[in-house]
């Protein structure tokens, strides 16, 4: 949108947005709603606090550790359902029931069998993400132009070479792609964790302002989730329109 | 109809909830029961009418924030993909509600509005909306512009062109994101569920939990489970029985 | 300059088009004769169809102007009907809506603008296809059903914007014998672009052949001898030949 024939970049919305928060925040319209500055300078007091840090330390290790176990067993998991009929008829009608299900809903029973610790959160947040890397890296695999197959065999690629060479970078777009959104997903798993075990990380915190009706405190930890959580996702979509380029839309 | 896919779902289906009652025999885990013996509990339940009065609860505030979600979700999308002006202004928020894990905001909802039938409706609509209104706006914004052209050569004003072209057009893409938005909106309801007052569903998996009557506590997350999946299902079929013409692409 | 109020349907007068610093048409002027077929030929990137959608009113000019039958027209009018090179169909809508729906965004009522559909579709050879969907017919009846629908609005003027490029070479040269014969035998004057100068050669009454960025008009070829044959033979005579050669020996220049 154009402003006195400027440009006006993406989001330089949030600008008004936030500019109407302050307002707000300085009116009182709502106890709930304290001004963004006042909300800034809570963060700036507990942002190295022993208890913000360790949320953070323990969100950051249960996510990381949670999208590891999502790619390295979904990835291969997805190519070779793309690969094997009978693998994929056996497991794709699970895997597409837990891509609809209310996930939430297991994380009671992960709390009974596995505690109340980083485990249940690692473990959700596993879950959360691992079936949509699945279904993305099949549909990779499966939408490799069979003349590229032709091709490699026309000129005599061994297996390793075909796959390191051809079918591993034809398939990388859309496995990319589920990784990414793999990752949101993630997000939002390690978090729901936490708000429902709500004694580590975050959701200990949550629970520990809400109680005391610390608002500031609780806006600031908010908008930090929010703005880690958006710029994990503005970065992968970089990494992802780098090999956007030659990736062919689905379906055509 | 027994043909080779039935089958094998049918066969999947076996191993894993053999797997699940095998499990439960051996004691692997203190808290995991037998499949069995899971739905037995399911069966008592449905029985005694108890599992179709706590549905009553927790649908409750799903049908209605998945209703509102909608009419405001489809309203402001549409807007936003007709006007620029009104696109940047509001797409960043929406931007970010879809990266973000709104779950977060929960403890604040509840804080502000209470525990009861409208924070759960809250907690619906900030799941559903986003993606509602992101999906309805990029199916408004990408209505192929060749139709819209032919529409305004054969004379239709601009109303006729939003209402005969670009609605109908991008029809198929905003019941995707409706579809997208009752899954989100499921999440929401059993989270609220789960965090606030103990009603309905949530408040049979919260107590049997707590007593550590693990068979019932597996019964209402399968059903839970089961619902979301054929009720998502059955949108999904929905779709395609409606828009199957349309699942071509646009035609050229 | 010859009469302007009888002779011709469609005059542009020194139509200036500028897309930001690029000048797309410069000071092109051209009258299309009533009753007549007139192609525009030209390599790509030539403005043909800029000066097509300028003509209908889909694209402002940012210079001159564009009179039809004496008036002058900025916007779309009944008086002009338009063909895609994509056909531009519903995809939602039954083959009778598509071909109806210039009837109905006029407000002609149900029953009325059906029939004239009817009508049409079975002119263009797609009886049994009233209720069929776009996408389960093939390109070339869905370009039918774009013409169906240009033709049902009964326009003095019938713009084609590259309509048979997107259908089959079989198909073309049916469509080619087809518009032919509607010529004849429609009392209407056709604006017609395309890049292939056997086809422009072939239907057309008079060529306008125009050069890329910026446009204009280099001549202007009346073919005459080959008019009155019938639409097999046509391609086998000499002054047809003669001509495609040498239209193709000007523009080859502009493509090398």
């Amino acid at each position: 949108m154009y402003l006195f024939r400027y440009k006006l970049p993406g989001m330089s919305s949030l600008i008004l947005w936030g500019l109407l928060w302050e307002f707000l925040g300085q009116i009182e319209v709502s106890f709930f709603l304290p001004p963004l500055s006042a909300i800034f300078n809570t963060l700036l007091e507990i942002y190295n606090s022993k208890a913000f840090v360790r949320a953070l330390y323990e969100t950051g290790y249960s996510f990381l550790a949670g999208i590891f176990f999502a790619v390295f067993i979904g990835i291969p998991t997805g190519i070779l359902m793309g690969k094997n009929r009978f693998l994929d008829e056996l497991l794709l009608p699970w895997v597409n029931v837990f891509m609809s299900a209310p996930l939430t809903a297991l994380v009671p029973v992960l709390m009974v069998l596995f505690g109340f610790g980083l485990k249940s959160i690692i473990i959700t947040t596993t879950l959360f993400a691992i079936w949509i890397i699945i279904l993305n890296s099949r549909a990779g695999v499966m939408q490799i132009n069979r003349s590229l197959v032709d091709m490699a065999n026309s000129f005599g690629a061994s297996p390793i070479d075909a796959f390191i060479k051809i079918y591993f970078w034809a398939a990388l777009p859309e496995i990319l792609g589920g990784v990414r959104i793999g990752f949101i997903r993630a997000v939002k798993g390690v978090i729901i964790a936490q708000l429902l075990i709500s004694i580590v990380g975050f959701g200990a915190l949550f629970e520990l302002y809400s109680s005391r009706f610390l608002m500031t405190h609780f806006w600031a930890v908010i908008l930090v989730l929010f703005a880690l959580a958006f710029t994990l996702s503005e970065l992968l979509g970089m990494l992802a329109r780098k090999v956007d380029y030659y990736a062919s839309k689905r379906g055509q | 109809m027994l043909t080779r896919s039935f089958f094998l779902k049918i066969l999947s289906g076996a191993l894993i909830f053999g797997a699940w009652e095998y499990a439960g025999r051996t004691g692997v885990n203190y808290a995991l029961p037998t499949f069995l013996e899971s739905m037995k509990a399911l069966f008592d339940m449905t029985m005694s009418g108890l599992i179709f009065e706590a549905y009553a609860d927790t649908l409750r505030p799903l049908a209605v924030g998945v209703f509102i979600s909608s009419f405001i979700g489809i309203g402001i999308g549409v807007w936003v993909g007709l006007s620029e002006k009104f696109d940047w202004l509001v797409s960043p928020i929406f931007i970010i509600m879809q990266a973000a894990p709104l779950a977060a905001l929960i403890p604040l909802l509840i804080m502000a509005y209470g525990i009861g039938l409208t924070s759960k409706v809250f907690v619906v609509c900030i799941m559903a909306m986003p993606v509602i209104v992101l999906n309805t706006s990029v199916a408004v914004k990408n209505t192929p512009s060749s139709v819209k052209e032919m529409a305004r050569s054969f004379l239709g004003t601009e109303k006729d062109v939003i209402l005969k072209i670009i609605i109908p057009a991008a029809s198929p893409v905003i019941f995707a994101g409706l579809r997208l938005g009752v899954s989100a909106g499921f999440i929401g309801a059993i989270l609220a569920e789960l965090k606030i007052t103990p009603t309905g569903v949530g408040d049979i998996i919260s107590y049997s939990r707590m007593t550590a009557d693990y068979p019932s506590m597996y019964a209402a997350i399968f059903s839970i489970i089961l619902l979301a999946v054929l009720f998502l299902n059955l949108l999904e079929k929905i779709e395609n029985f409606f828009f199957k013409g349309n699942n071509q692409g646009y035609i050229s | 300059m010859s009469d302007q109020t009888t002779a011709n349907a469609v005059s542009v007068k020194n139509i200036y088009k500028n897309y930001g610093e690029t000048e797309a048409l410069r000071d092109l002027s051209l009258d299309f004769p009533k009753g007549q077929l007139t192609s525009l030929l030209g390599p790509s990137g030539c403005g043909k169809t800029t000066l097509l959608k300028i003509i209908a009113g889909l694209l402002p000019a940012t210079q001159g102007e564009v009179f039809v039958n004496g008036s002058l027209v900025t916007k779309p009018g009944p008086d002009r009907a338009f063909v895609f090179q994509d056909f531009a169909l519903m995809p939602w809508a039954s083959v009778l809506r598509n071909v109806a729906f210039g009837l109905e965004l006029r407000g002609v009522n149900k029953n009325e603008r059906e029939d004239i559909a009817a009508k049409y579709i079975k002119d263009v050879g797609l009886v049994g296809f009233e209720n069929s969907f776009p996408h389960e017919l093939s390109g070339g009846m869905r370009q039918r059903v774009g013409l169906a629908r240009a033709l049902s609005v009964d326009s003095p003027v019938l713009l084609m914007d590259e309509p048979f490029s997107a259908v089959d070479e079989q198909t073309r040269r049916k469509f080619q014998e087809d518009l032919l014969n509607l010529v004849k035998n429609e009392n209407k004057t056709f604006i017609f672009v395309t890049h292939s100068i056997e086809e422009a050669v072939y239907v057309s009454d008079q060529i306008a052949i125009l050069l890329p960025r910026p446009s204009r008009v280099s001549e202007i070829i009346k073919p005459k001898g080959f008019r009155n044959k019938d639409v097999d033979s046509i391609r086998k005579d000499s002054e047809y030949l003669d001509t495609v050669e040498s239209i193709w020996k000007s523009l080859r220049t502009y493509v090398e």
